[in-house]
């Protein structure tokens, strides 16, 4: 599904990007650990064509996403809050993200209706914009509005982050379902490795911008990142 | 511990978002307050020669004195809309080991460095010289001008209780315009006569030096208020929370008559509405409308046809200009979003181009009484409609692609230069001065008719090529695409 080549991101001489070959297969639940700087949010940006890679490219679907623009129907992605639209409520942020990906009202809110214990109450009939609600929230809107109109391919930077405990444990049911019963790929980065290998299939650890680890979850991966991160 | 405080704000001064910007706006900036600097030192300077000249038999300080009141109204209005008390840039010391005492006297200090109490100086101090110079007893021009700056301090901490007063109420302006409307009605109609007490108060702090601490007093009594005040609201809870407004969410049904751009003019409408920098340009076009009622009436200006397409253009444009300087800057915060989501950048575009369009139709329409002032100026009126529409949009669309400057939507409307760079004043040239050059040319080359019917032309081609002129500002656009979403990111 997505083929990363040669792919590698410089800003002045620095180099913060370098992967030879990443091939993500569909339907994978892929997570991309790493410390700060090691990369991950680069490569996401370079994914959703936000920034110019300095070499290689990424196809997703056999298409170049910095030449086509044709991948943005399949493509959903929340990486921060500058995602959301602050002036919105969630309701109409959901509509206005469902317009763009030609759902109407109705698959909306039959879409949103399925998260309703995701929300906790949080969220829907707030009567608040979003820049007025708590990080966590803000999140939990930014999250569920990727997975509006039948995406194949959902990326999320780092989506466990500000989440409370109840809410990281329903999103962790949410990635895997996508993944397993859904056929979606999923990628997402994290900070928190319980997290990450409970979710994923398969666990890339990326250090100052190169692939150095490439696992297939087991149990043993868990120590095997710990051990890793320890050092 | 007053040293600190001192070199923290001086840190804050320098590195401040305003102070850190582009040295187009730091002139602009300077020039204006070089300005009211100027014209209060020359109204200091020309105030007892000036009422000398005008009131012979008056002494010119009785004179003062006795409108002291009516500054004193202005000046408290003035500080309400324009000064707020600097509370939540102390967040940062509440964890710190410093008593809340030192902070609620680090803020209330520091507003009293505000320019607003400088501003005052600049006459009172040229207005006492003078005094001095025609020989007045020193000592007591100087107690005078003392109690002068006193006042000036009492207004500015009597504006704060003021302020967290009606902070509460929901049109928190109410109360003040109350307040001194009241009070003027009150002092106008000779009920009490306030000028005339205020005006004796002054005169009597003049013959008898000792009264000012009256003032003194009173000044404490207001600082003691204030702190009293500051110290309940110093928690996060209290005077540091951020005000959350509830929503009046409407679906904005009628935009489906626009087709495929209704989900961007519902954002863009949303947009206008519900931040406050944009709400003012809404204003702005208040002053827009009225803009030709400076001109119109000076029949100076009767006699000089040509001028009447800058104010068409400006009148019809006041929004398009307002608005589309800063395309696509709005929508900075969240242009991420836009740019991985499946849309397509025309429609985008499309939607700005159509509002701005409709807002010189509705100002146009708004603007047909101009006719009063004769069928010239709206025949003129209607040449820079037709012109803005066809030709100033797609320019200021066009000037668009070069933005590069983010704008912070939860930033304050007033005296806000977020998001301006040299493009934005670059672009009045061909917006206002242009057609005004083309329209004054052949105003004088061939007659009034023809150079209105030329403008007309000019915006009638402009409205036909326009699916032509949209692609080509739409490839503008996608070229600039990262290096719009790399400037967007950053805090300038």
């Amino acid at each position: 599904m997505i083929t990363t080549s040669n792919l590698s991101k410089k800003y002045g001489g620095n180099q913060v990007l370098n992967i030879q070959s990443l091939e993500i297969p569909k339907g994978q639940s892929f997570g991309l650990v790493g410390n700060n700087g090691a990369g991950k949010t680069t490569y996401f940006s370079l994914l959703l064509d936000l920034i110019q890679p300095t070499t290689g490219h990424i196809q997703s679907n056999n298409i170049q996403v910095n030449k086509s623009e044709d991948w943005k129907p399949f493509t959903a992605a929340f990486i921060d809050e500058s995602f959301l639209i602050g002036y919105l409520t969630a309701e109409e942020y959901f509509y206005f993200i469902g317009e763009l990906r030609g759902q109407n009202k109705a698959d909306v809110d039959k879409l949103v209706a399925q998260f309703e214990d995701f929300f906790h109450g949080e969220i829907l009939g707030q009567k608040k914009f979003l820049r007025d609600l708590s990080k966590g929230n803000q999140k939990k809107a930014g999250i569920v509005a990727a997975l509006i109109g039948n995406p194949e391919v959902i990326i999320l930077d780092e989506p466990f982050a500000n989440l409370d405990p109840t809410t990281q444990i329903r999103l962790k049911g949410i990635i895997k379902d996508l993944a397993e019963k859904q056929g979606v790929t999923v990628l997402i980065s994290s900070h928190d490795l319980m997290h990450v290998t409970d979710v994923c299939e398969r666990i890339v650890v990326l250090e100052k911008g190169e692939v150095v680890k490439d696992l297939k979850t087991s149990e043993a991966t868990l120590k095997e990142l710990e051990a890793h991160f320890s050092n | 511990m007053i040293k600190l405080f001192l070199s923290l704000e001086w840190k804050s001064f320098l590195r401040s978002a305003s102070f850190g910007k582009s040295l187009g706006i730091k002139i602009f900036m300077g020039f204006l307050s070089l300005y009211f600097i100027g014209v209060f030192l020359i109204m200091g300077i020309a105030l007892y020669p000036g009422l000398k000249k005008a009131f012979p038999d008056n002494d010119p300080l009785l004179i003062v004195n006795s409108i002291i009141f009516y500054w004193i109204l202005a000046d408290l209005v003035l500080r309400f809309f324009f000064q707020k008390l600097p509370v939540m840039s102390v967040k940062p010391l509440l964890i710190l080991p410093i008593k809340r005492r030192n902070v609620v006297n680090f803020v209330l200090g520091k507003s009293a460095l505000s320019f607003f109490n400088f501003l005052p100086l600049f006459a009172i101090f040229p207005f006492g010289i003078t005094l001095i110079l025609k020989d007045y007893p020193t000592g007591s021009v100087l107690v005078w001008m003392l109690a002068l700056i006193l006042v000036t301090l009492i207004i500015n901490f009597l504006n704060f209780i003021l302020e967290s007063f009606s902070a509460e109420t929901e049109l928190s302006f109410l109360p003040i315009i109350l307040l001194t409307g009241g009070l003027y009605a009150l002092n106008h109609f000779n009920i009490i006569s306030f000028n005339e007490i205020i005006g004796q108060g002054f005169n009597a702090i003049y013959q008898s030096p000792m009264l000012v601490l009256v003032l003194v007093l009173l000044l404490l009594v207001m600082y003691w208020f204030n702190s009293k005040l500051l110290k309940q609201k110093l928690f996060l809870d209290s005077g540091l929370k951020t005000i959350v407004k509830e929503v009046n969410a409407s679906n904005l049904e009628w935009t489906k008559n626009f087709g495929d751009i209704a989900p961007f003019m519902k954002l863009d409408l949303k947009l206008i509405w519900r931040n406050k920098r944009t709400k003012s340009s809404v204003w702005m076009l208040v002053i827009g409308l009225l803009y030709g009622l400076f001109f119109y009436p000076q029949p100076v200006y009767q006699n000089m046809p040509w001028f009447f397409v800058f104010i068409g253009v400006f009148s019809t444009g006041i929004f398009l200009i307002n608005f589309g300087q800063f395309i696509p800057a709005w929508d900075s915060g969240y242009y991420k979003l836009l740019m991985s989501q499946n849309i397509k950048y025309e429609q985008y575009l499309k939607s700005k181009f159509t509002l701005m369009a409709l807002s010189v139709v509705i100002l146009f329409v708004l603007g047909i009484p101009y006719v009063f002032f004769g069928w010239k100026i709206l025949l003129a009126h209607f040449a820079a409609a037709i012109y803005n529409v066809g030709v100033n949009t797609h320019v200021i669309l066009y000037g668009g692609s070069f933005n590069r400057k983010k704008i912070d939507l939860s930033q304050k409307a007033a005296f806000n230069y977020q998001g301006t760079g040299a493009v934005q004043w670059l672009i009045g040239i061909p917006l206002l001065i242009l057609p005004m050059g083309i329209f004054a040319l052949f105003y004088f080359l061939i007659g009034f008719e023809i150079a209105c019917l030329i403008m007309a032309v000019l915006g009638v081609i402009g409205i036909v090529f326009h699916q032509k002129l949209m692609k080509s500002i739409t490839t503008k656009y996608l070229e600039s695409k990262y290096k719009m979403i790399d400037a967007f990111d950053q805090n300038n």
